[in-house]
């Protein structure tokens, strides 16, 4: 049990076996191969996100303009979904900047920024996995020379299966379509 | 895991049998003036040494991927990962037919699966500037940029009807050794959805900075530079699962700077 085990996660860490992908609709992002770290340094895969929706985005912490920006929506965002009783989605906030967002500084602009510990998530990958995952979320996104990142600004909703279901890139107040969709989401069952 | 990566490729690759290894030509990168700056300020950019696959990946060296990697066989890729048009000129998942000539570049195919096939032969695929840097060069110069019948040469290409058969690899061989950047297919960059970030990260009030005030997008450089410009236009428009009959791919490889590859 354990030898098999062991070898299950051998294959899916060389890429052989996706994790739990054949059982993922074809158009699910968790469906990417990509590892990840939380600003508390607990490593985890993207598929380990499957079975809620979830609000994601994508940012980075040295962002001075934008990127505060993004947060304060998806504040907004989360509470107006679960205005109404629901119970507020999980939010993944991915960093385009693997080389600086460390775990370490992701867990400083969490706590200056007021998170939420128990539905956000700051998360650091790879500079590959970034690329992948904004490709697979239709961000695009391009380092500059002084550490800046020009990006797109968007709010996306998966689906429990890693679909997406809305996207916004509206920043100065809440989206009621988005909203709408989520809500609908969250109270299916 | 690299290591296991490593092993499966090389394994892939005797598996693979007939296929000779894919030829590198080592480019010295350097200082390049991008048609898209660095910055808003049009700074330069700093390339640093690399490898670059002497032509375009062909449908024969496709093909042996797909044999020895069947999840990127056509069926079996997950339309996250490219769409249904994805090597659709193929007569089957594992057979090219006569449309698809062994010696041609593979098309219809998508960015993951070019970064597949790219990571299969320990490579990935090139930045936008390492392209550019290689397509800069003709035979006998590394920059001829600034030739007005190069550019001609290159523009006549794009004007050709887009449902012509796609000649075979093999052009000319620029200053490098590299060949077919021009006059063949469209290529992959790996940051395709780099280049022309449409919102800017700052201006959050100005609808018309938000558009448009992308790094790149009011700084492009050379605005002559037609055909190079009209690639940038083109990946941009491109999501990751797109694939078209004349988009290919050639991988690219990091050098350490003197090391031959």
């Amino acid at each position: 049990m354990n030898f098999i085990r062991l070898l299950a996660i051998t294959l899916v860490f060389a890429g052989i076996v996706p994790a739990r992908a054949a059982e993922l609709p074809g158009h699910s992002v968790y469906r990417l191969p990509i590892a990840l770290s939380d600003q508390d340094n607990r490593a985890f895969q993207l598929a380990d996100r499957a079975g809620k929706p979830q609000l994601v985005s994508m940012f980075y912490t040295s962002c001075q303009f934008m990127c505060p920006l993004i947060i304060e929506e998806l504040k907004r965002t989360q509470n107006a979904i679960s205005d109404g009783g629901h119970t507020k989605l999980p939010v993944l906030m991915v960093s385009f900047d693997a080389a600086h967002d460390t775990p370490a500084k992701l867990k400083e602009t969490f706590g200056k920024r007021k998170i939420d510990a128990t539905t956000w998530t700051f998360a650091h990958a790879d500079a590959a996995s970034v690329r992948q995952l904004a490709a697979a979320l239709d961000i695009q996104y391009r380092a500059l020379p002084d550490g800046d990142f020009n990006h797109t600004s968007v709010l996306i909703l998966l689906d429990g299966q890693g679909r997406i279901i809305a996207r916004s890139e509206k920043m100065d107040g809440v989206d009621a379509d988005f909203v709408a969709a989520a809500k609908k989401l969250a109270a299916a069952p | 895991m690299a290591f296991l990566r490593t092993t499966f490729a090389c394994a892939a690759m005797l598996a693979a049998g007939t296929m000779p290894a894919a030829e590198y030509a080592a480019l010295p990168g350097g200082r390049f003036a991008s048609v898209l700056p660095a910055d808003a300020k049009g700074a330069d950019t700093i390339i640093a040494p690399f490898a670059l696959r002497r032509e375009p990946v062909t449908n024969a060296q496709f093909l042996a991927f797909v044999k020895t990697h069947p999840q990127w066989q056509r069926g079996n890729v997950a339309p996250i990962f490219a769409e249904s048009r994805y090597l659709a000129s193929w007569q089957s998942a594992t057979t090219l037919g006569a449309e698809a000539q062994p010696d041609q570049p593979v098309t219809q195919v998508s960015w993951f699966a070019a970064q597949a096939f790219c990571a299969s032969e320990n490579a990935r695929l090139p930045s936008w500037n390492e392209w550019e840097f290689a397509a800069a060069a003709d035979a006998t110069h590394a920059d001829a940029r600034s030739d007005p019948a190069w550019r001609e040469r290159i523009l006549n290409w794009y004007s050709r009807p887009s449902n012509a058969a796609v000649a075979r690899v093999g052009g000319e061989a620029n200053f490098y050794g590299v060949r077919d950047l021009h006059g063949l297919v469209w290529e992959w960059t790996d940051d395709f959805n780099a280049l022309l970030v449409a919102s800017d990260s700052r201006d959050q009030n100005d609808p018309d900075r938000l558009k448009f005030c992308g790094a790149g997008a009011l700084n492009l450089r050379d605005r002559d530079n037609y055909a190079v410009l009209m690639r940038v236009a083109m990946l941009s428009a491109l999501k990751a699962a797109d694939t078209t009959v004349n988009l290919g791919f050639r991988c690219a490889r990091a050098t350490a700077s003197g090391a031959t590859p």
